[in-house]
C-alpha cells in the first residue's frame, strides 16, 4: 500500500478509508478471548523512541504483538543519546543490520522519520516528530469521529489549543480536510499560526463564537509551561477564554463530541467534569489507536497479501 | 603608496621556476574598475600585469590561449570561515586557500569565530602568517568586535588594526551584537582605526532556537522559525548607529526584502553602509528544507521566494555591493544527524562563481561586468585591498580566467575544502574557473590546482 508512513500529506481519502476499514475488521480480534492473529509471525518491529511516551509506545507494542510480530523497544532521550556519541544514523544502521522489518519512531527533531527512511530498508512509521506530524494519532481520531458520524464530509471540527507546537494538530488538519470536514483552529493568536490557513483551515480567536456550530470539539494539550513563555498571561486566563468547561459544553449541539489526544491538563484546556461526560470519547480514542496501529502494520508489512482478515 | 607596499608583503614564497610570465591571449578582458570590456591580450610579467592590448608579442613568454574565456580581476571573498585555529579537521587556512584558488579567488577575508577567537593581535597575526605560508591567496583576517564574541567587552581592536595583519573589518559574525550600547561604542572606537563595523544581523530574542525561515514552510514542517524581522531590526539599529557615529558599516549576508530596502534608503541618505549577499541566498529558498536536509541549514536561513527575489533585485541595482560566500565548513558527522541538532552553515568557495553566473548572469539579472564587480572589485574596495579587484597595469597580477558557458555538475567529493557540506551536490551549473593567478603565479591551471605544497 505504502512503504512508509511519514505524513498525512501522503494519504488520499481512499487511503485513509482503507486504513479505517481494515482497522474496523481488526478490532473484532480484540473482542475475542484469544486476541491474536498470526499475520506478522516472524516479522520484527522496533519501537525507537527518542522522546518519553507511554500511550503511543504501548499502543504500538500491543498492536504488533496482537499480529504476532516480535517487538523490540529502544528508548533514549535524544540529547543524552547524542552526548553519548551514538548517532541517529548509526542506531538506524544497527537496527537495519539486525534485520528489523519496521521501525516505529518518535523523535523531538521534526523530519527525523523522513531522514531515517532514507537510511534503512525497513518501513518507517512516524509516531510523532517534533512539532511536525503524528499521523497515527490523526488516523485514530478520524476513525473515532467516523464511528459516530459515519461520514466526515461537511462536519464542523474545532481544534482548540496550542496549534503552533502541535504535531497532532498538523496531522489532524490535513487528514480532516482530506476527508471533507470543515476545520476551524481556535486559540490565542500566539498559538495559532496564521499560515495554517494554507492548510485549508479557518482561524478563530473566540471559542464561544464557534462552539454552537461544531460537531467535534477537539482539544489540544496546552503545556503548563507555555504561560511562562509569555504565550498567554496565565493558565487561569487561558482556561477562561479557550478552555472547554460545562458552561461551553451546554452550548454545544446535543450529539457533538469532545476529543483530546491526551495526556490532558485538566483545568487548562479542559475542565475535569467535561472530560468525564459521555460525549467525551477520549477513551474510545485510546482503544481505537490500537486498531489503527494494527491496521497500519498489517497493511504496510504485507499482511494484506496473505489473505482476508475476517 | 600602500598598494605597492602590500604587493611586496604578500608576494608568494614559492619560486617562479624558469618562467618570467604568461601571455593570456585572445580572451574577453573585463575589468569593471577601469570600465574595460574588450577582447584582447593580457601580459603578466614579473608578477605584475605588464600590458593589456590588442595583439601583444609574447617574446619568449609562455602563451596561454584564452579565446572564448573571460579574463577578470581575481575574486575576493569578504566572508570565509576557516576553522584554524580550533577545528583543523574541518578546514585549515591552507585547505581554505586551496578551495579559494580553485574557486577563482585571490583574496579571502577570514572570520574571527575560531577557537581561540581572533580577538587579539596574536591570533590575527597567526592567521595572517599561515595565509602567507599557504601562498595561494591573500588571507585577510577579520577581527572580533568583542572578546570571545560575547558582546560585552571590546576586543583588542587597535592592536589588531596596528598588527602586521592590519585588520580593517571587525565583526562578531556568527552572532549579532545584542547590546545597542556596545554597538555604538564599538562603532565610535573603530573610527580611530578606519575600521569597518560588520554585523551579523540577528536579534537573538526573536530568533532564539529558530531552525529555518519563519513562514508557511516552517509552520508546515513543524520547525521553529527565524522571522525576517530578526535580521531587519538589527540592521535598522545599526544603520541608525552608523548615521549617529559616522562609522563605516557593513552588513553581512543580508537575506530579506526589508534589509535590502533599508540599505537602499540608507545609501540614498548618505549613510556609510555597504552589504553583501551569498550565492545560497540568491539561488535557493526555504523550499530546500522540505526534505529536512541539514546541508541546507544555514544562518541567516534560506528565505522565501519574495525575499530571494528582493536580494536578486538588490544585487542588480547595486544596493548589495558584494557577493560573499559565508563559506562555513562542517564535519560530516556534525551534519549527518537530525536536522535540529545540526549546526548551520555550508561551504561556498568552490561554487560561488558558477552560481553567480548561472543564477544572475545567465538569467539576465546581472551583466558580466556587474557580476565581476560584486565578486571582486567591490569587496576589494570595501576591504581596502588595492592589489585586488582590478587589472590595473603595473599592479600585481591577481587574475581569474573563466569559461562563462562551461556546464558542469557540482560534486562535493572533488572539493579542495576539507568539508563537503553543501546543498548543491549534483546541481548542474554553468560557468567554470579555468585559470587563477595570484601575484602572477598560477594557482589554478586548466581547472586544476597547481603549485600546491601539501
Amino acid at each position: 500500500m505504502f512503504k512508509h508512513l511519514l505524513s498525512m500529506d501522503q494519504l488520499s481519502a481512499d487511503d485513509i478509508t482503507r486504513v479505517l476499514d481494515t482497522a474496523e475488521s481488526l478490532r473484532q480480534v480484540t473482542d475475542r478471548p484469544i486476541k491474536k492473529l498470526p499475520t506478522l509471525r516472524g516479522r520484527t518491529v522496533c519501537n525507537l523512541f527518542y522522546e518519553a511516551s507511554t500511550r503511543t509506545r504501548i499502543s504500538f507494542e500491543l498492536a504488533a504483538k496482537r499480529l504476532s510480530a516480535d517487538v523490540i523497544n529502544f528508548s533514549a532521550d535524544s540529547k543524552s543519546s547524542v552526548a553519548k556519541g551514538e548517532s541517529f544514523k548509526d542506531t538506524a544502521w544497527t537496527l537495519e543490520a539486525m534485520g528489523v522489518d519496521a521501525i516505529v519512531v518518535r523523535h523531538g527533531s521534526s523530519g527525523a522519520p523522513l531522514q531515517l527512511s532514507r537510511w534503512v530498508k525497513a518501513s518507517v512509521l512516524n509516531a510523532g516528530d517534533g512539532w511536525h506530524e503524528h499521523p497515527t494519532q490523526a488516523l485514530l481520531d478520524i476513525f473515532s469521529i467516523r464511528e459516530h458520524f459515519k461520514d466526515l464530509s461537511g462536519l464542523n471540527v474545532a481544534i482548540a489549543g496550542d496549534v503552533l507546537h502541535s504535531r497532532v494538530a498538523r496531522s489532524n488538519v490535513k487528514g480532516l480536510v482530506t476527508m471533507g470536514a470543515n476545520v476551524v483552529l481556535v486559540g490565542p493568536p500566539t498559538l495559532i499560526p496564521i499560515q495554517a490557513r494554507s492548510w485549508g483551515a479557518e482561524i478563530s480567536y473566540d471559542l464561544d463564537s464557534v462552539i454552537e456550530d461544531v460537531d467535534v470539539c477537539y482539544l489540544l494539550r496546552v503545556q503548563k509551561e507555555r504561560a511562562t513563555e509569555q504565550l498567554f498571561p496565565s493558565n487561569r486566563e487561558y482556561a477562561a477564554n479557550w478552555g472547554l468547561d460545562s458552561r461551553r459544553v451546554a452550548k454545544m449541539k446535543p450529539d457533538a463530541l469532545v476529543m483530546h489526544p491526551g495526556p490532558m491538563n485538566r483545568g487548562v484546556e479542559i475542565s475535569a467534569d467535561v472530560s468525564e461526560l459521555p460525549r467525551s470519547i477520549v477513551l474510545d480514542q485510546v482503544s481505537n489507536g490500537l486498531a489503527i496501529r494494527m491496521s497500519l502494520l498489517y497493511l504496510m508489512l504485507g499482511g494484506a497479501e496473505e489473505g482476508d482478515v475476517s | 603608496m600602500s598598494g605597492s607596499q602590500q604587493a611586496r608583503s604578500t608576494s608568494t614564497p614559492f619560486a617562479l621556476g624558469g618562467m618570467s610570465g604568461y601571455l593570456l591571449k585572445g580572451g574577453r578582458v573585463v575589468d569593471p574598475s577601469s570600465g574595460v570590456d574588450a577582447v584582447g591580450d593580457l601580459l603578466i610579467a614579473d608578477r605584475v600585469i605588464a600590458e593589456i592590448g590588442d595583439s601583444i608579442d609574447p617574446g619568449s613568454i609562455e602563451v596561454i590561449d584564452v579565446s572564448g574565456l573571460v579574463v577578470a580581476p581575481g575574486l575576493v571573498d569578504m566572508h570565509t570561515h576557516v576553522r584554524e585555529p580550533g577545528r583543523e579537521d574541518e578546514e585549515t587556512i591552507a585547505s581554505a586557500a586551496r578551495a579559494a584558488a580553485a574557486g577563482g579567488y585571490t583574496a579571502i577575508c577570514t572570520m574571527p569565530n575560531t577557537d581561540p577567537v581572533a580577538d587579539t593581535a596574536s591570533v590575527v597575526e597567526k592567521v595572517w602568517a599561515l595565509g602567507r605560508e599557504a601562498g595561494l591567496v591573500q588571507v585577510v583576517p577579520a577581527g572580533a568586535l568583542s572578546k570571545g564574541l560575547v558582546g560585552e567587552s571590546m576586543a583588542d581592536i587597535g592592536e589588531m588594526a596596528r598588527s602586521v595583519a592590519r585588520v580593517r573589518l571587525f565583526t562578531d559574525d556568527g552572532k549579532g551584537v545584542q547590546s545597542a550600547l556596545f554597538a555604538r561604542r564599538a562603532m565610535e572606537y573603530l573610527i580611530a582605526f578606519d575600521g569597518i563595523y560588520a554585523e551579523h544581523c540577528e536579534d537573538e530574542s526573536l530568533a532564539l532556537g529558530g531552525q529555518m525561515h519563519e513562514g508557511e514552510r516552517s509552520i508546515a514542517l513543524g520547525m521553529r522559525g527565524i522571522p525576517a524581522e530578526a535580521e531587519e531590526l538589527m540592521a535598522a539599529r545599526d544603520v541608525a548607529l552608523s548615521r549617529l557615529t559616522g562609522c563605516r558599516l557593513h552588513l553581512l549576508h543580508i537575506s530579506t526584502a526589508g534589509t535590502v530596502e533599508l540599505v537602499r534608503r540608507a545609501k540614498s541618505e548618505g549613510v556609510p553602509v555597504t552589504c553583501e549577499a551569498t550565492p545560497h541566498h540568491f539561488t535557493l529558498t526555504d523550499e530546500a528544507l522540505e526534505g529536512y536536509d541539514p546541508n541546507a541549514k544555514v544562518n541567516p536561513p534560506l528565505r522565501s521566494e519574495d525575499h530571494r527575489d528582493a536580494v536578486i533585485a538588490g544585487l542588480a541595482d547595486g544596493t548589495i555591493d558584494a557577493i560573499a560566500t559565508d563559506h562555513a565548513p562542517h564535519a560530516i558527522e556534525e551534519k549527518d544527524i537530525e536536522f535540529q541538532y545540526a549546526p548551520p552553515g555550508l561551504v561556498g568557495l568552490e561554487t560561488s562563481l558558477a552560481l553567480t553566473l548561472t543564477e544572475l548572469f545567465h538569467k539576465g539579472h546581472l551583466s558580466l561586468s556587474d557580476a565581476i564587480e560584486r565578486l571582486s572589485c567591490a569587496p576589494a574596495r570595501i576591504l581596502g585591498l588595492p592589489d585586488h579587484g582590478t587589472l590595473a597595469v603595473g599592479g600585481p597580477a591577481n587574475v581569474v580566467v573563466f569559461d562563462p558557458d562551461a556546464s558542469w555538475e557540482v560534486d562535493p567529493h572533488l572539493f579542495h575544502s576539507l568539508s563537503r557540506n553543501t546543498p548543491f551536490g549534483g546541481r548542474k551549473v554553468t560557468g567554470r574557473v579555468v585559470h587563477t593567478f595570484f601575484n602572477g603565479n598560477p594557482t589554478t591551471r586548466d581547472s586544476e590546482l597547481v603549485g600546491v605544497s601539501v
